[in-house]
């Protein structure tokens, strides 16, 4: 047993860490990433946030806008495996995998997020039940924490199982594993749904006080997620000899416009609701798409964002243009963008802008910050690549593992 | 788990850790060791031993650093019968900002960046009590200006604080007297009550803050004035080291055309309940319901 584990983390290893010069180059860039944003994140532990441009006013922005993209992106794991095990579709089945995988990065890429943001990152432990004090149940934040820990441990659960079966060549236990599996759905419903709290519980913030917000948290997090998977599944499709039939990446793509139809439905409401009713709530929702008093920093991104989604909606409709390669990409891209500015800053800053005294304060992130944020990233890419490294060699041949 | 085990568990738990942190003290020869630190609780769930030595630990620190030895950190506690409200006279405040700076001065607010728990807010008479329209940073030669008034803003003290109910880790609650008080020492700087907040009342130290030794206030309160790090969130406690004294806020004291009224909401024969008798009072977004002991109103 202690042999097959030894065996299990050296052989993974091994394969993680082989390959070709495209593979070290990428490797590489994403370590530099790494290590530029370490030094950035340096800079901000010795002087504090104050190298940021949060303020007082608008007291979260970029961190926080980014840890709510990601953990849509984290909740997007379920739109494989519903599909999968659901439905029982066989062609999505053999790749749900990947699913789990980038569910796992993206959390940990959400939970550093949140710990670049706290002004005291020695004090993340208070957090924890039994060592810390978290003041459960009234704190949205706790309960977040909470939760995405437990979307984490259950996630690896799955992959480790998954991946040492299969590197030693043995079937997964199917009573462990699916139970898990279909428990992941309503996980990854819940830690949308608690991040959606987060902000709707706010009545200080009538921009984000909306009943509506977890229901557009789900719609946008299950077009952002599957739109990483399906560009690397044509990587995968490439590059090694996993079968994925081009049907599971065009139903993923169905799948995606129809989520895509909820989330600007959904938005849709919510804008009628604001300019119809025309209360001093409106002034937030006209910064961000209009500006107020030439108060307008968020305006371009704004339509960009709305612009990018009801393109990609129309290109995932049409089937013509769903299993056009070309079409196919542009519109994942175009789903990316628009629903990263969409939460990464179209929700956290106009929320905050104007502050709940009426005061314009103009937030841009400082260079320091986007360092941050990008190392963030890198790390993230790094787990997903080394893990889907892992992967691909026990899904295309489970002897390869061994015999290297 | 039965709760006999869990506490065995707890019990191992906690005395493992105890040991560890006599072996570090005992290595380090002082008595902040970093396994200690890592063990601190919350400055109110402590003996009175340990509070204490805490209090004694943060003035020796706080003497060290500014070169000051007559600064002194109390934990006073709320008194019995006791429960402050206050009162802000709009037709009196002409904008001044005395109050602002003299809070400045008595909470040791930092200078550099600046902090300032009292906002004065600038709106027109002509349109009335609304914030959209209100400006901060008003700087006219002379105040008040014929068209305008003002309309000071710090914590509201409410009954119902949306800042305590989100910190994820207990570093902020209501004290029996109704302040609403952070723990410096305790606080993780998630600024999530600074978004909960309706009133724009808790702000953050975005760096370290700065404050010449010779201007700092010498008598402070753990849960109030005293120096804060970097990191944490602050705000008003209504002058928590003076009023638990039987002193008024440094902000009454310092107004000068008597807007501020400040008391115990207990005492049927006091300033606040006479107030609130006789004259009509208000609170600010009272949609909310924050329930501020924070009264607003308009005495001519």
């Amino acid at each position: 047993m202690i042999k097959d584990i030894t065996s299990f983390a050296t052989g993974s290893a091994r394969i993680a860490f082989k390959g070709g010069p495209t593979f070290y180059a990428w490797i590489g860039f994403l370590a530099i990433v790494c290590l530029w944003g370490l030094a950035a994140w340096w800079n901000q532990f010795e002087h504090g946030l104050i190298t940021t441009n949060m303020r007082d006013q608008v007291s979260w922005a970029f961190y926080i806008g980014n840890f709510t993209f990601l953990v849509g992106v984290a909740a997007a794991a379920v739109m494989l495996v519903i599909p999968a095990y659901i439905y029982n579709w066989k062609p999505i089945k053999e790749i749900a995998i990947f699913g789990e995988l980038l569910a796992v990065s993206a959390i940990v890429m959400s939970m550093l997020f949140v710990f670049v943001d706290v002004g005291r990152p020695d004090r993340v432990w208070q957090l924890m039940p039994i060592i810390g004090t978290p003041n459960l149940p009234s704190s949205l934040l706790g309960w977040d924490v909470m939760v995405l820990n437990g979307y984490l441990v259950l996630n690896l659960i799955i992959v480790v199982h998954l991946l040492y079966t299969g590197f030693h060549r043995r079937p997964y236990n199917r009573k462990f594993v699916v139970p898990l599996l279909l428990f992941s759905i309503p996980a990854a419903v819940g830690i949308h749904t608690v991040t959606a709290f987060v902000y709707a519980g706010t009545a200080a913030r009538p921009f984000w006080n909306s009943a509506i917000l977890a229901p557009r948290f789900l719609a946008s997090a299950f077009c952002s997620g599957p739109a990483i998977l399906l560009i690397l599944f044509q990587i995968l499709q490439r590059t090694t000899h996993i079968k994925i039939k081009d049907e599971a990446i065009w139903k993923i793509a169905e799948l995606m416009a129809y989520a895509m139809f909820l989330n600007l439905f959904l938005f849709g409401a919510e804008i009628f609701r604001e300019y119809y009713s025309d209360t001093h709530h409106l002034i937030h929702t006209q910064y961000l798409y209009s500006g107020v008093h030439g108060h307008d920093a968020l305006v371009p991104y704004a339509w960009a964002s709305l612009i990018c989604s009801v393109a990609a909606f129309l290109l995932f409709l049409i089937p013509a243009t769903r299993t056009n390669l070309v079409t196919l990409n542009l519109g994942c891209v175009l789903i990316f963008t628009g629903v990263y500015i969409e939460k990464g800053m179209a929700l956290v800053i106009p929320g905050m802008t104007p502050d709940t005294l009426g005061e314009f304060y103009e937030y841009v992130p400082t260079l320091n910050e986007v360092r941050i944020g990008a190392g963030i990233f890198a790390i993230g890419f790094l787990v997903f690549t080394l893990l889907c490294k892992m992967a691909i060699p026990i899904l295309q041949d489970p002897d390869s593992g061994k015999s290297a | 788990m039965s709760e006999k085990t869990l506490d065995r568990r707890t019990l191992m738990i906690s005395a493992g850790l105890s040991t560890m942190a006599g072996i570090s003290a005992a290595a380090s020869g002082k008595s902040a060791g970093w396994v200690e630190r890592l063990l601190k609780r919350r400055f109110v769930e402590l003996s009175d031993e340990r509070r204490e030595e805490i209090l004694a630990d943060l003035e020796e620190s706080c003497r060290k650093k500014y070169g000051r030895d007559d600064i002194t950190v109390s934990d006073t506690g709320a008194l019995d019968g006791v429960e402050f409200a206050y009162g802000l006279d709009l037709s009196r405040c002409v904008g001044c900002r005395r109050c602002v700076y003299s809070c400045v001065h008595e909470n040791n607010q930092s200078r550099d960046p600046q902090i300032q728990w009292i906002r004065v807010l600038e709106m027109k008479k002509d349109h009335g009590i609304d914030f959209a329209e209100s400006n901060v940073y008003y700087d006219p030669d002379e105040v008040p200006e014929p068209d305008s008034f003002y309309v000071p803003v710090a914590c509201q003290q409410c009954r119902k604080p949306a800042c305590t109910k989100v910190c994820p880790v207990k570093a902020t609650w209501q004290e029996p007297d109704g302040i609403v008080v952070i723990d410096s020492d305790w606080c993780l700087g998630c600024r999530c009550c600074m978004s909960a907040c309706p009133y724009g009342a808790r702000h953050f130290n975005w760096t370290e803050p700065s404050i010449a030794a010779e201007e700092i206030n010498p008598d402070t309160h753990i849960f109030g004035n005293r120096l804060r790090p970097k990191g944490v969130v602050e705000k008003c406690t209504f002058c928590i080291h003076r009023t638990r004294k039987g002193r008024y806020p440094a902000c009454v004291e310092i107004c000068p055309v008597g807007a501020r009224k400040f008391g115990n909401l207990l005492d049927e024969a006091g300033e606040m309940r006479y107030l609130m008798r006789e004259k009509r009072v208000f609170v600010l977004k009272r949609e909310l319901n924050t329930r501020p002991r924070f009264y607003y109103f308009y005495a001519t």
